[in-house]
């Protein structure tokens, strides 16, 4: 078994099943937002809003903006222990590693807060 | 026909570099891309490249040709090369190359040794041998038949950017091999073995394992089924 401490849920079946999830949650998302505009083609931005009142739709964006974030960090996180690594970049691999991961961390908690605010601030 | 082979001598060159060679081919006959080589060798002893049964059982002259891994010894120049076109020949990529197409093999081994490629079962032996039925017997078939030639590790860019880490589609339908091998009873084990984000979850299933498999296996549906295997043994 090779051990690793940055992954998502440090078990490959674990973010592999996380990853399938919030694809099903994406595209339900997509489906539903792009259903509400093609249903109403000439929705005015009070009406936008009003859609955006309902509890069960923030919760359904919140719940999208949890998977978007889970599905991105998977993502980032394979793709930079593919490429940021000592195989591939020397010695600078391990510190380009973990400061892109800290940057993913770091944009992923950010988008977390602001969605959040967005959908349940004032 | 004009033939591109990579050469490369770690002891004389400092970096590796294509040679072009004219290769008169015998009118009317296909050869394999092994027989060019013998005949390109055969002028020029200093090439290097490994070869055994040539016959696609041994899997030692696996190599890039024309862009596409595969056996020089079963590939026909007529299939490699369009009429008039070059053939072109480079060692198997994502490994480190010893001498023009010869490479060194270590890490695709290092892979196949730790998925255990052998049969693990600590019930006491019977007096003759471990019954199978035929229907247990037919779940091995698609798995067993793998030479190990690389061709399809080789060609599989999650085996090119980790070859320490994930196992590669070679190691990984050997694995399945055992996992669904009714005599085999270190399942669990060998399930937890493989559960991390790299040995098995590292597969992106771009099937270029099976486009290039000389063998007509097909180790992305054998990952399937170590995945399922994995979740069923998780939930």
């Amino acid at each position: 078994m090779v051990t690793n401490v940055s992954s998502f849920g440090r078990s490959g079946l674990f973010d592999w099943v996380v990853q399938r999830v919030s694809a099903v949650i994406l595209a339900s998302y997509t489906l539903c937002i792009l259903s509400t505009l093609l249903l109403n083609p000439d929705m005015t931005y009070p009406e936008w809003q009003l859609v955006f009142d309902s509890f069960s739709m923030r919760f359904f964006t919140l719940l999208t903006l949890l998977a978007i974030l889970a599905h991105g960090w998977i993502g980032m996180w394979t793709i930079s222990t593919d490429y940021l690594t000592t195989r591939m970049m020397g010695g600078k691999g391990t510190v380009l590693r973990i400061g892109f991961q800290l940057l993913c961390i770091g944009l992923t908690l950010l988008y977390l807060v602001w969605g959040i605010d967005i959908l349940w601030g004032n | 026909m004009l033939v591109s082979i990579y050469r490369y001598n770690p002891e004389t060159d400092t970096k590796p570099a294509m040679q072009d060679v004219e290769v008169e081919l015998p009118e009317g006959k296909d050869l394999m891309v092994l027989d060019v080589l013998e005949m390109m060798k055969a002028r020029d002893p200093s090439i290097a490249y490994r070869r055994s049964c040539r016959e696609g059982v041994c899997g030692s002259d696996g190599m890039n040709i024309n862009g596409t891994n595969g056996l020089a010894c079963i590939t026909p120049v007529s299939s490699a090369v369009k009429p008039g076109g070059k053939l072109v020949l480079r060692p198997l990529m994502g490994l480190p190359v010893v001498r023009d197409l010869v490479v060194d093999m270590s890490l695709f081994y290092q892979q196949f040794e730790k998925i255990k490629p052998f049969l693990i079962n600590d019930d006491a032996p019977p007096a003759i041998e471990r019954l199978q039925s035929p229907e247990d017997r037919e779940k091995l078939d698609g798995l067993y038949e793998c030479i190990l030639c690389a061709c399809c590790s080789t060609n599989c860019p999650s085996f090119w950017w980790n070859p320490d880490k994930f196992v590669g589609p070679a190691g990984l339908l050997q694995a399945y091999r055992f996992l669904a091998d009714s005599r085999d009873t270190a399942t669990a084990q060998r399930l937890s073995e493989l559960e991390d984000p790299f040995s098995v979850f590292r597969c992106r299933g771009i099937m270029n394992c099976v486009a290039v498999c000389p063998k007509g296996l097909n180790p992305t549906r054998a990952i399937g089924h170590i995945r399922s295997m994995l979740l069923q043994q998780a939930t």
